[in-house]
């Protein structure tokens, strides 16, 4: 992927990573958190198992996983329907957030 | 700081959201044609819709003084009835030429189906033909990532399309360099959970470049922020962006997207 030639040229203080991380770690704190309650409250609800979830923990799987800065992508990545034909008709009839595999045609 | 809402559907908001996007420095703001919340059972629905974006909602802007601009097309999200999609086809061209009009959008995929390609590809021809910008919407969530592809495929197989000429939008991570790297506009959508957050946008800005990019609210009937483009001006400061390098993302680069369209007046 080509990289604008103005990205950071008329930046006048560019953060740090340090600076980044203060900013940012209380957001992703109370995300976290609240990630690991959604999970207990489905799990205290009786649990469930379905494609969504699943696609959640490969998910999990990318974000743990170090380098590359490009976590979001990989996380969108396995969200996403990884076919390439167009469907006859419409597998669902909204997005739910998460592919639902072919078994669902 | 100036700024142009290039994506919002003002006919679901407020007079209120006009003068709060006024005073935040809205200069100019662009309604794409959308899906009203339910399916619309004939053409005359929609013939009604055009009739609105192009003289009602203008003069309700005007009472802000805030120029309002519109884009035309059946969604995709109607667009699995092709019979009701010819109907709509038919009634554009006369709506082409009103003063507010910037083109054809958004079209674009919604379950990405064969008859929502179809109607894609008339819509294709129909703004090749005539020589109009076009303002593409992509699928949400799943169905963003093969949407954007087979969109860009039906793009990218019309020779008369210039690619400088028609703007991607609802990008994220995953989708943003397929769309930039093959000559494409693209634009960040700031949209509670189902799409973009500031923070994000952000990245993608610094992550991508900005040269080809536009950010917008998308405003419209669900749960979303008519303010949000401003609003992320704030986390674009924090970032250590220049006011004038903020104003090149938020005002200059949809201003120069858009005036390659006639009709569009720069604010």
């Amino acid at each position: 992927m080509m990289k604008g030639s103005d990205s950071h040229a008329d930046q006048p203080s560019a953060p740090s990573g340090d600076r980044i991380l203060d900013q940012f770690f209380p957001e992703a704190r109370a995300k976290l958190i609240d990630l690991a309650a959604i999970l207990d409250r489905i799990d205290r609800y009786g649990g469930a198992e379905d494609y969504r979830l699943r696609a959640f923990h490969r998910a999990m799987e990318e974000v743990s996983r170090p380098g590359g800065a490009d976590r979001a992508r990989r996380v969108l990545e396995c969200f996403s329907d990884p076919t390439t034909k167009p469907a006859d008709k419409p597998v669902t009839p909204v997005a739910t957030g998460a592919w639902a595999g072919e078994r669902k045609r | 700081m100036r700024y142009i809402e290039p994506h919002g559907h003002m006919v679901s908001r407020t007079t209120d959201d006009y003068l709060a996007m006024v005073t935040a420095g809205c200069r100019a703001v662009c309604e794409p044609a959308f899906w009203a919340g339910f399916d619309r059972k004939s053409a005359d629905g929609f013939y009604d819709y055009f009739c609105q974006l192009t003289d009602y909602e203008p003069k309700r802007a005007a009472r802000f003084g805030l120029p309002h601009y519109s884009w035309l097309c059946l969604n995709p999200k109607e667009s699995e009835d092709l019979e009701l999609a010819e109907d709509v086809l038919a009634l554009i061209p006369e709506f082409l030429e009103r003063p507010n009009v910037l083109g054809i959008g958004e079209i674009g995929l919604n379950k990405n189906t064969r008859n929502e390609i179809t109607v894609l590809e008339r819509h294709v021809d129909l703004a090749a033909s005539r020589g109009e910008l076009i303002l593409v919407h992509t699928p949400h969530l799943e169905d963003k990532l093969k949407g954007t592809r087979l969109i860009l495929d039906v793009l990218d197989a019309d020779r008369r399309i210039d690619p400088g000429r028609v703007i991607i939008d609802h990008v994220e991570e995953h989708t943003a360099p397929l769309v930039l790297d093959r000559g494409y506009w693209a634009g960040i959508t700031l949209y509670p959970e189902s799409k973009c957050t500031p923070s994000r946008a952000v990245d993608m800005l610094e992550m991508y470049g900005r040269e080809r990019m536009w950010l917008n609210c998308a405003c419209d009937w669900g749960v979303s922020d008519p303010l949000a483009v401003p609003k992320t001006a704030l986390e674009m400061r924090r970032r250590g962006l220049s006011e004038d390098a903020i104003e090149g993302v938020l005002f200059h680069n949809p201003a120069r997207f858009l005036q390659q369209c006639a009709r569009f007046a720069i604010p």
